[in-house]
């Protein structure tokens, strides 16, 4: 077992698909959608208007076109959740699976920082620093975000470096004298990577939703629109009060879609990661199958009852797998 | 008792972390709050030269001080309890505005965190017990309830039903028209839980996919244990098995998740305070963001961090107790 092919095969159910055909069209809507709709700073359209011909989403208080404002925003809020994601993930590479793999010192000062960062509450902080900043960036507010998110994701991907360490094939690197970062690059990393995916997916959703909460404070990008910003402007502009719910359901619903996207796609590399998810429910519907078909076949011919199936058939092959890295690392305590 | 030591240490080290960063932020970041501040004071009617001494120090604009006396200077003050005075509602110390929002947010957060664990991991438990039918294709919308902008959520629900329908209060804790003071009475706490309703909702809606997607994910694994299927072979009512055999050993990671979430209820729901207008920690904060007053927001993120760890400690001691394997497997 513990074969190094990584098994990075994704079952290509109708979660997957239905998540990739969302975040497709998403990131479509971002890339092309800004050169086919109205200049979202243009407030020569009526103020207010419900949607309708000429504008398909309608207006804001000060005439912008909402669709516009959503394209315009959907690359705002992109650009900061997938360049705070990227930086949470490669951050969470070097606190996770470097601590993990090295053990000793490195990894007790690499976890203690992963610790604390993980306990100082994340929200709390961003508004802190990002209240200091005069001008803040995109940029800026996905760097803010990318290292307030980093600590989850590290915490995961050590405890799965922990397990590799002690693998087969990487007894086998060191013994034949491979250098520690290669090991931790050509036989580690690439049998995180399911994990990583997921990891980057939920940070890329969990940066759009901060940057969502930190621009509908005001505390966000200047001078950009973000799904966010139009949160805040439609609270501003008294959108609540008014009626307009045209203005502030699309925003939130663009993030809600996207978040639904991703944590799909994320069901899917789920069940490779753990394939108990994917192969008990199955096992489970088999044993219902055949308990009825031995009922039915009772019914006719009142034959001697079949013993049915049992439920944990299917995965004993991982569960092995898994038992054989706890004794082993027993056996080095 | 390594366990409880190594544990020690690691919350000594991060309350030293966290109140040092607290001290380092407005050091280091670029920008110049002290003089945002002193216009915005001198604009308002002149301060008293120890105020503007001890905002200097908050702010570190004090010039005749090096950075580590200024460091021991503060460390002084927090040991006297002393956060400062705050500017917005001069001279209010920041401690008193903090211990009025504190209990509003406790009750708020906290009931709604317990009552959205106990109904995701009910309907959890039940879900993964029926795994494998009709039940699982209702699954992966849960997620779509995790990704919602809990604060547009709030939005929503406050569009829907108290501006549309009318059915409830936009703003506010308890009906201020009413009651003068917060007061011992059924009228008083009838009005609170009535203006807490839809905030409590926002939290229940948007946390309790998450309890109820790990839980039936835990329930599935646990299922498919060897003592399970023993479970079964000796005949056991289902209903055991079901409570004693799986409910009960597929909880525990959530109950951890639960202390995790406890510890953050302070920190919990910044945003949707401010959009219900709720007297909370949350509002106090952004209230203090907004107008500048940099004593007040950085004694709440103190007072927000001590929550989280303290109740991330003593949740720590708990668990170690209820799981010993916890604490044999250190590091």
């Amino acid at each position: 077992m513990a074969d190094r092919r990584t098994r990075f095969a994704l079952n290509w159910s109708g979660k997957l698909i239905a998540g990739v055909v969302i975040v497709g069209a998403i990131l479509l809507f971002a890339l092309i959608g800004p050169f086919f709709t109205q200049d979202p700073r243009d407030s020569d359209n009526p103020a207010l208007l419900p949607p309708g011909p000429g504008n398909p989403l309608g207006t804001s208080s000060l005439g912008y076109d909402i669709l516009a404002q959503l394209a315009e925003g959907a690359r705002g809020s992109l650009i900061v959740g997938i360049t705070a994601g990227l930086i949470a993930v490669v951050l969470a590479l070097f606190f996770g699976v470097v601590a993990g793999y090295l053990r000793g010192w490195t990894d007790e000062i690499l976890s203690l920082v992963t610790g604390i960062m993980l306990v100082i509450p994340g929200l709390p902080l961003m508004i802190v620093i990002a209240s200091y900043l005069p001008v803040r960036s995109l940029w800026v507010v996905a760097l803010i975000l990318g290292i307030t998110a980093f600590a989850g994701p590290a915490v995961v991907l050590r405890s799965q470096a922990r397990s590799l360490r002690v693998r087969d094939y990487v007894a086998a690197a060191q013994v034949a004298g491979e250098k520690t970062p290669r090991v931790i690059l050509v036989e580690v990393l690439p049998n995180l990577l399911p994990l990583l995916a997921a990891q980057f997916l939920f940070a890329v959703l969990l940066a759009i939703l901060g940057e969502a909460g930190l621009s509908y404070l005001g505390l966000g990008p200047n001078g950009s629109i973000t799904w966010g910003t139009m949160l805040n402007d439609a609270q501003g502009g008294g959108a609540l009060t008014r009626g307009a719910w045209w203005w502030f359901v699309p925003p939130g619903l663009m993030i809600a879609l996207f978040g639904c996207g991703l944590s799909l796609i994320n069901f899917a590399i789920d069940e490779v990661i753990d394939p108990k998810l994917r192969t008990a429910p199955a096992a489970a519907k088999r044993v219902r199958k055949a308990r009825k078909a031995g009922l039915d076949k009772l019914g006719t011919s009142a034959g001697a009852t079949e013993p049915a199936p049992s439920v944990s058939d299917p995965d004993r092959d991982d569960r092995s797998d898994d038992e054989t890295t706890e004794e082993k690392e027993r056996v080095e305590a | 008792m390594t366990f409880y030591l190594r544990r020690l240490a690691f919350y000594a080290i991060t309350l030293w972390a966290a109140i040092s960063l607290n001290f380092l932020i407005p050091r280091l970041l670029p920008g110049d709050p002290f003089t945002i501040l002193l216009a915005k004071l001198q604009r308002s009617g002149g301060i008293s030269p120890s105020v503007e001494n001890s905002i200097r120090l908050l702010l570190g604009a004090v010039e005749d001080q090096t950075l580590w006396e200024q460091y021991v200077h503060y460390w002084g003050n927090l040991f006297r309890g002393d956060l400062g005075v705050s500017v917005t509602q001069f001279p209010t110390p920041v401690t008193e505005l903090i211990a009025g929002a504190l209990p509003w947010t406790i009750g708020l957060v906290g009931t709604a965190t317990v009552i959205s664990f106990v109904l995701g991991i009910g309907l959890g438990a039940l879900a993964g017990w029926k795994r494998g039918t009709w039940v699982d294709s209702l699954i992966p919308s849960t997620t779509m309830m995790q990704s919602l902008p809990y604060f547009w959520v709030a939005l929503l629900l406050i569009f829907l039903f108290s501006v549309t329908l009318g059915w409830f209060p936009i703003i506010g804790a308890y009906d201020v028209f009413k009651f003068d003071a917060p007061e011992w009475s059924w009228a008083f706490v009838g009005s609170v839980i009535y203006h807490a309703f839809l905030p409590a909702l926002t939290i229940v809606i948007s946390a309790v996919g998450g309890w109820l997607l790990g839980m039936r994910n835990m329930m599935v694994s646990t299922l498919s244990e060897d003592y399970i299927t023993t479970a079964e072979a000796k005949g056991l009512r289902p209903r055991r098995i079901f409570m004693t055999y799986a409910v009960r050993n597929a909880a525990m990671p959530s109950l951890a998740g639960f202390g995790v979430s406890l510890g953050f209820v302070v920190a919990g729901s910044l945003v949707m305070e401010q959009v219900f207008t709720y007297p909370g920690v949350g509002k106090l904060m952004i209230q203090a963001v907004r107008n500048n007053d940099y004593a007040l927001m950085q004694g709440v993120f103190l007072v927000i961090t001590l929550a989280v760890l303290a109740a991330l400690f003593i949740m720590d001691l708990i668990y170690g107790f209820i799981d010993p394997r916890t604490r044999s497997n250190n590091g």
